[in-house]
């Protein structure tokens, strides 16, 4: 008796887990998984995209490019749509992970700028299409900091002891060391890594914290007088405190690509293909500039924004600015380098 | 005597409200910062509604709790009805079955979150299971039933053991007697394990991250929308929880509570 | 008798598949260089033995403790006076609602109090003491995570006294102990299975938390928790990341082991080794 009680609870939670396993094939409309960073599309583009070709979409977001990354690698979720940056889409065209889009599905291709365009990151553009850049810089506030802006030395002056951002990210914190070391931002020496280890715990003792997407409210706050950001935090925190300036020191800084791509595991590669279309359309690349406020690679978009917006140095800075600036590689397996020097300038 | 009383009665009440300003505190920065006209947690511009307004036309936000509503509320029941058999089921082995048994339990706790996750995803990729609600499901009521039998294992401990051998000697069937003899007396500590439970759930996101796709939860959406700065809303939608919450608490208690007040602590 | 056992059985069956199958994975991960190589190797354990990481076990482990310390000496006496509170079990709810608003958020809520710029310290200025540095230190991690712990202490505890038997102290009273004496030779020893429940539910999760020690320190201050996860994320290194989490298990199921042991009766603790 005692038994079949056990063997029925038993039996009922095995049954259970095979749920699942049912519900899980069920529709046969075209379902288009979009995997993409939070609040980084303005919503009304999806349902249009939906009355337009009677395409679902099924949304999702991710909050950095090693979580998506570590998902997709495992095989974890169906995704016909990724957002990644820079250095992911070439560690995951590497690896093989990206399906290599059919232009002929994508003939709005030709309104994104020519010079965004063919990236090291991507040569060809084999895989990917620019959806957002920016660059890094610092973010400093004028209340705190007279002297003018222009140069990474400022992050490594005593004056401003505990009055300093990090970003909490070994690429990251290491760049501007590189950088001032005379490196390049992609070094891939043990001397180099050393020297730049070096120059980052001897700025420690200056640093109030190496933090992540706080920044941005911190510094609206007051909380310090210099932050190492993305400019896409920019724009947001200087509406909120207009004190705030941003500066992409002479030196030479990193510029970022967030792009879009089609994971090698979709299976709906032409509308996944039409979905990057459609946002490559200047009216919808428009619309998504202005609600997300990060810069626009969309040519035809950029041209009809205003001219206050299009002379906004934050989000389009001049081109000598942009030829000091670089982008990241994927540094493969001397990432881990990387992450250990930077526990080091961390760990106490 | 009747002073010294008194004074125990006070100190232990400011305890109390000590320990309670510590807790909320954090809760009530949330509040007002709903109600702030900015968008940044950096300094407040001005009282506005507006957050609340938005909350309503966001379809995301919306789905989100209710995903993660639904999925706390079936974790917990399915952990608590699992776990409670399970850690009486335990108590009566040995000692050696007991512990290794226990130990096991206690992976789940231990293991860093993003280990439980991301083995899990192997696991339900292993097992050609699409990711999806069901998956977040299943991840859920495994990290809640170590803390179920914990939160039930001391009540047992505590209870007679002979009482369960006593009314099955009367005849009752084995699941019967645990119903009306066990669980009257455990039941505190299985009610305590299923508010861990949701708790945990309500709560959890690097393991619901792993384990979904398509499918989000609201620690997945605040998260994911955390690099372009928190948008008010959700504080909003917090703000809408808590006061709900509370004041469902108070409705369903409100005349005994009256009287907890005045009459608290003795001994 | 026996067949009571069975009771356990449902679990049992889930416990493998979603305890030990993982499990296997994880010593799979760290024993080999999958996915890709099967062969066996051990050099995951040499990485994972540096001298850097395992100082920041230990500090963990040195973390946890003190936070379970510090949520037992806050938590019991709530515990206790919520067991003799009329409606106990409706105000008990109290001390654990606040954990189901978001954890990202009451982290950055703690923030805004803390800072140099936060509430505290605008008050603390106002008041003419001058600004003091909360935030961006180990102690700010620790009051982190005794927030994000007291519950899970208080809650066990009070289950269990909240069910003792008040002839029983009142006999002792009777017998001319006074309250404290009653407390210590009664209340106490009889509360010790929730109290061991709570010192598990807290020191086990605490060895691992990550992000508040992240976000509290500002970033200044890892814990073990933070390692492993970046392993996983930031390095993409799962098999090191494996083995880490597998050392760290070993270590504390062993003190755990050596806890229940020097500590109460051990049969009590439901399931030290």
């Amino acid at each position: 008796m005692k038994k079949k009680v056990s063997l029925v609870l038993a039996l009922v939670l095995l049954l259970a887990l095979c749920v699942p396993l049912l519900t899980g094939c069920g529709e046969q409309q075209t379902v288009l998984n979009v995997y993409n960073w939070g609040e980084y599309i303005d919503k009304d583009i999806l349902t249009q995209f939906t009355e337009e070709t009677g395409i679902k979409i099924v949304y999702s977001t991710f909050t950095s490019n090693e979580e998506m990354y570590a998902k997709l690698k495992a095989g974890g979720g169906n995704y016909d749509v990724i957002f990644p940056s820079d250095y992911m889409i070439e560690r995951m065209a590497k690896q093989d992970m990206l399906h290599p889009l059919n232009y002929d599905n994508i003939p709005n291709i030709t309104h994104i700028m020519p010079s965004l365009r063919n990236k090291a990151y991507d040569p060809g553009d084999v895989y990917s299409v620019p959806y957002m850049w920016g660059t890094v810089g610092i973010l400093y506030n004028t209340s705190m900091v007279d002297e003018p802006v222009d140069s990474w030395d400022i992050l490594w002056d005593e004056k401003y002891a505990q009055n300093i951002f990090m970003y909490d990210s070994s690429r990251d914190c290491f760049m501007p060391a590189m950088i001032k070391l005379g490196y390049s931002l992609n070094e891939r020496s043990d001397e180099a890594l050393q020297e730049a280890t070096d120059l980052l715990i001897q700025q420690r003792p200056l640093v109030l914290g190496y933090a992540l997407d706080d920044i941005q409210d911190k510094m609206v706050a007051g909380e310090a007088a210099l932050a190492l950001v993305y400019s896409g935090y920019v724009v947001g925190a200087v509406e909120e405190n207009p004190d705030l300036a941003y500066a992409i020191p002479k030196e030479g800084s990193n510029v970022w690509f967030d792009a879009v791509a089609i994971p090698k595991s979709s299976k709906n590669y032409e509308a996944a293909e039409k979905f990057i279309d459609f946002l490559c359309r200047p009216d919808i690349a428009l619309a998504n500039v202005r609600e997300i406020g990060y810069s626009t690679p969309n040519q035809s978009a950029f041209d009809q924004l205003t001219p206050e917006e299009q002379n906004n140095p934050v989000c389009y800075p001049s081109e000598e600015e942009l030829a000091r600036c670089d982008v990241y590689v994927d540094l493969g397996e001397y990432n881990e380098k990387y992450d250990d020097a930077f526990l080091r300038v961390k760990g106490n | 005597m009747r002073r010294n009383h008194k004074a125990l009665h006070l100190i232990s009440r400011l305890y109390m409200v000590a320990v309670l300003v510590f807790l909320y505190a954090p809760i009530l920065v949330m509040m007002v910062l709903s109600f702030n006209e900015g968008k940044s947690r950096g300094n407040f511009t001005g009282f506005s509604l507006k957050w609340y307004g938005e909350l309503f036309q966001n379809a995301e936000i919306m789905q989100a709790l209710s995903n993660t509503l639904i999925i706390a509320v079936i974790s917990s029941l399915v952990a608590t009805v699992v776990g409670t058999f399970a850690a009486y089921g335990i108590s009566q082995m040995n000692r050696r079955s007991q512990g290794l048994v226990m130990n096991i339990s206690y992976l789940p706790v231990i293991n860093p979150d993003i280990v439980t996750g991301v083995s899990l995803m192997l696991l339900f990729i292993f097992m050609r299971m699409n990711l999806g609600f069901a998956t977040m499901l299943i991840s859920h009521i495994v990290f809640n039933i170590p803390y179920v039998i914990l939160s039930v294992m001391p009540r047992i401990k505590q209870m007679d053991r002979h009482l369960l051998e006593a009314a099955m000697d009367l005849g009752l069937p084995p699941l019967r007697a645990f119903l009306k003899v066990v669980l009257p007396d455990i039941m505190p500590g299985v009610i305590s394990g299923m508010i861990m439970a949701f708790t945990l759930s309500i709560d959890d996101f690097v393991i619901s991250f792993f384990t979904t796709s398509g499918v989000q939860n609201l620690s997945i959406y605040i998260y994911s929308s955390a690099r372009r700065g928190i948008e008010p809303t959700v504080y909003a939608i917090m703000t809408l929880m808590f006061v709900t919450v509370v004041s469902l608490l108070l409705l369903i208690n409100r005349k005994s509570l009256g009287r907890t007040v005045a009459k608290r602590t003795r001994i | 008798m026996r067949k009571l056992k069975l009771f356990a059985l449902p679990y049992i069956l889930w416990m493998v598949v979603f305890t030990v199958l993982p499990m296997f994975l994880i010593v799979y991960y760290a024993f080999t260089n999958a996915p890709g190589n099967s062969a066996p190797t051990l050099e995951h354990f040499f990485k994972a033995i540096d001298p850097m990481y395992m100082k920041i076990l230990l500090r963990s482990i040195w973390i946890a403790f003190l936070c379970t310390a510090l949520c037992l000496l806050l938590g019991y006496p709530v515990a206790f006076l919520l067991a003799r509170a009329r409606n106990g079990a409706v105000w008990s709810l109290f001390f654990i609602l606040p954990m189901w608003m978001n954890f990202l958020l009451r982290t950055y809520a703690w923030m805004s109090i803390l800072e140099n710029t936060g509430i505290l310290n605008s008050l603390f200025v106002a008041m003419g003491l001058g600004q003091m540095e909360l935030l961006y230190n180990e102690n700010a991690v620790i009051l982190g995570m005794v927030y994000n712990f007291l519950p899970f202490m208080i809650l066990p505890i009070y289950t269990n006294l909240q069910k003792q038997d008040v002839s029983l102290l009142e006999a002792a009273q009777d017998l001319g102990c006074n309250g404290w004496r009653v407390f210590t030779r009664v209340t106490l020893p009889l509360s010790m299975p929730g109290v061991v429940s709570g010192i598990t539910m807290v020191f086990m999760p605490a060895v691992t938390t990550f992000a508040i020690s992240r976000l509290l320190s500002g970033g200044k201050f890892m814990l073990f928790g933070d390692i492993i996860e970046q392993q996983y994320l930031s390095t993409g290194n799962w098999n090191v990341g494996s083995m880490l989490s597998l050392i760290m298990l070993a270590i504390i199921l062993l003190s755990m082991g050596l806890m229940g042991r020097f500590g109460s009766d051990t049969k009590d603790g439901g399931g030290m080794l």
